[in-house]
């Protein structure tokens, strides 16, 4: 699998010095946030907002009605916790044209419950005016850039930083979902870091007889209910989702959601994070630990079904292991 | 443009039409008329580079909130002029101020008396709490101590396109008890926004009553420049001293005026009430008659005829 070095750094750079209305916005995580490059050879179209995120989000908002488009670049926990108010009454109501963009999603931070942001999608899709899009491998971190800011309002992004595998070729499109396998026995539905999982557990399932149809979601806000309604009524045994994040509120509640509305009676396994905080520990033992690794998905599966795989750790395909203080990132949170 | 009144005549224009609505309605923002009627004046009447209106004086009805399917919206920012580079924008704060700055409307000549009938009635975009459709309005400020921060913004882009137009913030002294308000006033300094400035009415009040007893503030003056900002301090009722401060160069930082306000100012016998100041429903009908006939007298205008009913 090819890994991709900081492709939000190129990306971002590559496009916001073709586009002058575009102000990058930092409240201390620049090279957390990979535009530490972007800082040194572009001061002018740079902006060190310090730790005060309640007022970059409002001063964000300012400049939006100036007429330009912000770039916020923030571990998402820091976007929306602390300055909610001044997301709902500077940038959302209003609609700026403010592109929030939120490193670190879920449990991809070691940096326990203040860094890792579990609720981030639930909160923000309640939010009217708000677009919600999630990047999923290299190629969509790379386009997520533009096409955030094709969007006519707010936007709101999860961002991959540091060494992100290249999983697609095309480009990552607003509302356009990818469908990965075409199966008819279980539907699963995967976005951000959970795609990757999905794809392991994939092979070992379709040796096993279990057939898979996947789906990756790269936005999140507006949700095609009506695409899932379609793939959940092609598949034999029902529905799993599997997320970077709370099970309320995010993609199972919005699956299931959909299904409800549709009136669509399909079983439905959310897995992810169970009503619960996670605390700080690398990538691959927390989606462990909490059930949203590649294993996790299995025993789903054999739950739909109700046939045992005989799938093991040692079955799936390797578990990517990124050393959490890596030469990749420029530090550990 | 410049109105036709002196700003002296406006403010008092201001506090009387104050006093009229809410002695006619039994409750009213009336102590805000108090302590900022001559800062509201003297925005709208001299101090601030605007055009003419460009809303009908009659506010059009509430036309539904911004989103994707309503592409029509507008915000009640057309009443202070039209947005272009060489005209000042502002900002109401303290979005509880809001029948006192459409009382300023009025008196400017940017809104119609009857405007002020829609104060606070279903449909109407006259709302109680200003919000970003209500007439002189930009932006929603109805939680305190954004204001500073997104007109920070505003300006800080402004200076960037080259606009000659300044962005000015009204604001209540109660924000400084906000975190926002010192995160908006240090990074305005880092930032070097000179075409921000700021005009506090520093009245010492706060919902819960005087801020003393509420929430120590300490020496605003001080707390502010030690943040970066440039202060200038004025009695609020004063407005030669008003316009000397507020004349204070600040190149390179904002400038905050703190205007120095008496909640009861031009009608003392709301100090029977003190420190109930920030919202006034008389508590009978007694104190209500008590109330019209006493300030009208202050005034100088006649009592308020009420229906009988």
């Amino acid at each position: 699998m090819e890994m991709v070095n900081r492709p939000y750094a190129a990306a971002f750079e590559a496009y916001a010095t073709q586009h002058p209305e575009v102000l990058c916005l930092s409240a201390d995580l620049t090279s957390s946030c990979e535009i530490d490059g972007f800082r040194d050879r572009h001061p002018d179209q740079f902006l060190s907002l310090g730790m005060a995120e309640q007022n970059m989000l409002s001063f964000a908002g300012g400049l939006g009605l100036a007429g330009f488009r912000p770039f916020l670049h923030s571990f998402g926990v820091f976007l929306y916790r602390r300055p909610y108010d001044q997301l709902m009454a500077s940038i959302a109501y209003p609609r700026r044209k403010v592109r929030l963009m939120g490193f670190l999603p879920g449990v991809t931070t070691p940096g326990g419950m203040t860094h890792q942001a579990i609720e981030d999608i639930s909160v923000m899709r309640t939010i009217p005016n708000m677009t919600v899009l999630e990047a999923g491998d290299a190629t969509e971190v790379e386009s997520i850039v533009a096409e955030a800011d094709t969007v006519d309002g707010p936007v709101y992004c999860r961002i991959l930083r540091g060494a992100v595998p290249r999983l697609f070729t095309e480009p990552l499109k607003i509302g356009r979902m990818r469908v990965l396998s075409e199966g008819d026995d279980v539907l699963v539905v995967t976005a951000g870091i959970t795609t990757e999982e999905a794809i392991r557990a994939r092979g070992a399932l379709a040796r096993a007889g279990v057939s898979v149809r996947h789906l990756h979601l790269n936005t999140l806000k507006p949700f095609d209910a009506a695409q899932i309604v379609d793939h959940a009524a092609s598949v034999r045994h029902g529905v799993i989702t599997l997320e970077n994040h709370l099970v309320a509120g995010g993609i199972g509640s919005m699956v299931a959601e959909a299904l409800a509305e549709a009136g669509l009676p399909r079983r439905l396994i959310r897995l992810g994070l169970q009503d619960t905080y996670a605390h700080g520990g690398s990538r691959p033992y927390l989606m462990q630990h909490y059930g949203m690794d590649a294993l996790s998905l299995v025993h789903a599966v054999e739950r739909l079904t109700g046939q045992a795989t005989d799938i093991d750790e040692a079955a799936l395909g390797a578990v990517r292991i990124d050393a959490v203080h890596s030469l990749v990132k420029a530090e550990a949170l | 443009m410049r109105n036709e009144k002196t700003t002296e005549e406006v403010a008092h224009a201001i506090r009387a039409r104050v006093f009229e609505h809410t002695i006619r309605n039994n409750g009213g923002y009336l102590s805000q008329a108090c302590s900022a009627a001559e800062q509201l004046a003297f925005l709208y009447n001299e101090a601030l580079n605007l055009g003419p209106s460009t809303m009908p004086m009659v506010p059009p009805p509430f036309s539904g909130v911004p989103s994707a399917g309503n592409p029509d919206y507008v915000t009640g920012a057309g009443y202070n002029g039209p947005f272009d580079a060489v005209h000042d924008r502002l900002f109401i704060a303290p979005a509880h101020y809001a029948l006192v700055a459409y009382a300023c409307l009025i008196e400017v000549g940017r809104m119609a008396p009857e405007g002020l009938e829609m104060f606070n009635k279903d449909g109407s975009s006259v709302e109680m709490i200003g919000a970003e459709h209500s007439p002189g309005m930009e932006v929603h400020n109805g939680t305190l101590g954004i204001g500073l921060s997104t007109a920070a913004g505003l300006a800080f882009g402004r200076k960037r396109l080259g606009h000659s137009g300044r962005v000015c913030v009204f604001m209540s002294d109660g924000e400084v008890q906000e975190g926002q308000t010192w995160e908006a006033v240090q990074a305005a300094a880092h930032h070097g926004i000179d075409n921000l400035w700021a005009i506090m009415d520093v009245n010492r009040q706060q919902c819960d009553g005087a801020m003393d007893d509420v929430m120590t503030v300490g020496d605003i003056a001080t707390k502010f420049r030690d943040f970066g900002a440039v202060v200038a301090e004025c009695d609020a009722h004063d407005l030669a001293a008003m316009r000397a401060a507020s004349a204070t160069p600040h190149p390179g930082r904002p400038l905050i005026v703190l205007a120095h306000s008496r909640p009861t100012q031009g009608m003392e016998s709301l100090m029977s009430r003190f420190p109930r100041l920030h919202y006034v429903r008389f508590k009978s009908e007694e104190e209500r008659a008590r109330m019209n006939h006493d300030i009208a007298a202050e005034l100088g205008v006649p009592p308020v005829t009420l229906e009988a009913h």
